[in-house]
């Protein structure tokens, strides 16, 4: 008996889920440098603001930023990238012939992808409360729930969209993700408040989810203080994520199916060492 | 040595082609400016949201230029041991590169200088852009060229040897090599004074500092470049008590220590490489 179209693929986004989520664990050398290395700036940054003698609150600001970039680098290596690595090592073609829809493939990627990174981003955070002695509100517990998820949904469905759209990159891959770096960094304001950057840079910034949902959060964290930081209201900005949740994964079947093509017509889904 | 001039000009220029020919030049020449640009204006903004009339100070421009010095600590460092993955695991050419009769030391230093040469257009370019878009506290007729250019030299030659020890242990490892280097430069960046004085660490940390040869290197160039900037902050840097000829002395020092050091880490990783097979080993990176 065959399997209904929709089981096929929840198994196709378990089954591709499910080598992110225990190699999460195998390698517990490697949990430790993706919870330390983002610390270590953290605490650069941290040392950084007491030298200039700001408000304590920028502590807890940048120890939110430090760790919502496990999420951003995720995006650019484990999602963006992720079809040319698997294009490197000859997995790609067997991803294509798979009776399966691609998106399922994609969605496995995402939803394995955010299982670990989220261990290590709260690992981050956790560390990084203690360590330099910070506090944060939990006022509106469930609105900082509803924040988080409409960021990373709208987040991972443009880690989807930018995946197909690497799909046909040799090299230009790495250069394209190490150029997205610290750039989003600087534009979607992790270490300091987008707001500095003025209206229509922030407002541009927007596009990418992680600007809006870090200046809620901000100001959820910090309901005294942070909305004098704030770009826009807490509200405004959910109903902003939850527009871009339905555009990117819109955008991302849209740009995946005219991707695939072009890959295939151009004969470049299968070019290796480019 | 004729030959081993050889390796080292083709090996910089393989190294060229590899960091630069996957676009066209003007696309490269951007992705070269924006990306230190961009890591640089990260702390221009955090200065800015605490002091908005202040980047004419000495506090900015200790930061910023000890934010675009540090460049060569995290490109350096990192280039000459991807150089060890990278030709391993992605083009798999290591092991022609070992059987070839040229020596291994000059092939990595010659892809290692092209590092170097990329680096210090983007840390040239960031500096201008600090003096003349941010009143950066650089001026032409207080730099010390003396001690600048030196301590370039030897800092650059340290941090070119802490990679081959670094390299050498990405020999042995699956997939640690850019975890590790990213913790080495990163534990210099919170460490060695590089975007504020170490005075601002907790005393156990300053101890620590103080045994980093970065540290003296961000110290020395900092002198170089902007003396004024140095004796503005006077005792807040933590090394006023320490005069330009100590910090050469440390400086030659741990590069010649450096050099045994990494010498000696790199023969035995490379020992072990090849009893144990791994020179051509791949972790499908």
């Amino acid at each position: 008996m065959s399997d209904s179209w929709v089981i096929r693929n929840l198994r196709a986004i378990r089954g591709r889920a499910y080598p992110r989520v225990i190699g999460s664990l195998r390698e517990p050398s490697w949990v430790f440098f993706d919870i330390a290395l983002p610390l270590l700036t953290v605490a650069a940054y941290v040392y950084l603001y007491k030298f200039i003698d700001a408000p304590k609150e920028f502590v807890g600001f940048v120890i939110l930023g430090g760790a919502m970039t496990a999420f951003w680098l995720n995006i650019l290596w484990s999602m963006a990238s992720q079809l040319y690595w698997e294009k490197e090592t000859g997995n790609l073609s067997l991803f294509l012939m798979a009776p399966v829809s691609r998106m399922s493939i994609l969605a496995g990627m995402a939803v394995g992808g955010l299982f670990f990174t989220s261990l290590r981003a709260g690992s981050t955070m956790a560390i990084g409360i203690i360590v330099f002695g910070v506090s944060l509100s939990l006022s509106n517990p469930l609105m900082l729930i509803a924040i988080f998820v409409a960021t990373m949904v709208a987040l991972y469905g443009m880690g989807m969209m930018l995946a197909s759209l690497y799909l046909l990159f040799g090299r230009e891959a790495y250069n394209m993700s190490n150029l997205l770096t610290e750039p989003i960094y600087l534009v979607s304001g992790f270490y300091f408040p987008v707001r500095s950057l003025g209206f229509w840079t922030a407002a541009g910034a927007s596009v990418i989810p992680i600007t809006l949902g870090l200046d809620a959060l901000r100001q959820l964290f910090y309901p005294a203080t942070g909305a004098q930081y704030a770009f826009l209201s807490i509200h405004l900005e959910l109903v902003i994520l939850s527009v871009l949740c339905v555009a990117f994964m819109f955008l991302s079947k849209a740009s995946l199916d005219y991707m695939e093509k072009l890959g295939k017509t151009s004969g470049r889904l299968t070019l290796r060492w480019q | 040595m004729r030959g081993n001039l050889r390796t080292f000009k083709n090996a910089a220029w393989l190294g060229w082609q590899m960091e630069s020919n996957w676009t066209d030049p003007f696309l490269f020449a951007t992705y070269s400016i924006v990306k230190p640009i961009a890591g640089t204006l990260i702390l221009v903004f955090m200065y800015l949201v605490i002091a908005p009339h202040g980047t004419n100070t000495p506090g900015f421009s200790y930061m910023f230029i000890g934010n675009a010095l540090y460049m060569y600590v995290a490109e350096v460092l990192f280039g000459v041991t991807w150089v060890i993955h990278d030709d391993r695991e992605h083009y798999m050419t290591l092991k022609q590169v070992y059987i070839a009769p040229i020596s291994f030391y000059f092939y990595i230093m010659g892809r290692a200088a092209i590092k170097i040469a990329i680096t210090s257009v983007g840390v040239l370019l960031t500096i201008l852009f600090g003096i003349f878009a941010l009143d950066v506290q650089v001026s032409l007729a207080s730099i010390s060229w003396p001690l600048l250019v030196i301590s370039l030299v030897l800092g650059l030659a340290a941090i070119c040897i802490m990679g081959l020890a670094l390299g050498g242990i990405s020999f042995l490892t699956a997939k640690h090599g850019q975890g590790i280097n990213e913790g080495v430069a990163g534990v210099f960046y919170v460490l060695s004074g590089v975007i504020f004085p170490i005075t601002v660490l907790p005393p156990w940390a300053q101890s620590i500092s103080k045994l980093l040869p970065i540290t003296y290197w961000m110290e020395a160039m900092r002198r170089g470049l902007e003396p004024g900037v140095i004796s503005a902050l006077g005792s807040t840097t933590g090394m006023s008590g320490m005069d330009n000829w100590f910090l050469m002395l440390v400086l030659i020092l741990s590069t010649i220590a450096f050099l045994f050091i990494s010498v000696g880490v790199f023969r035995f990783a490379d020992k072990v490489a090849r009893m144990k097979g791994k020179i051509d080993w791949t972790t499908a990176y």
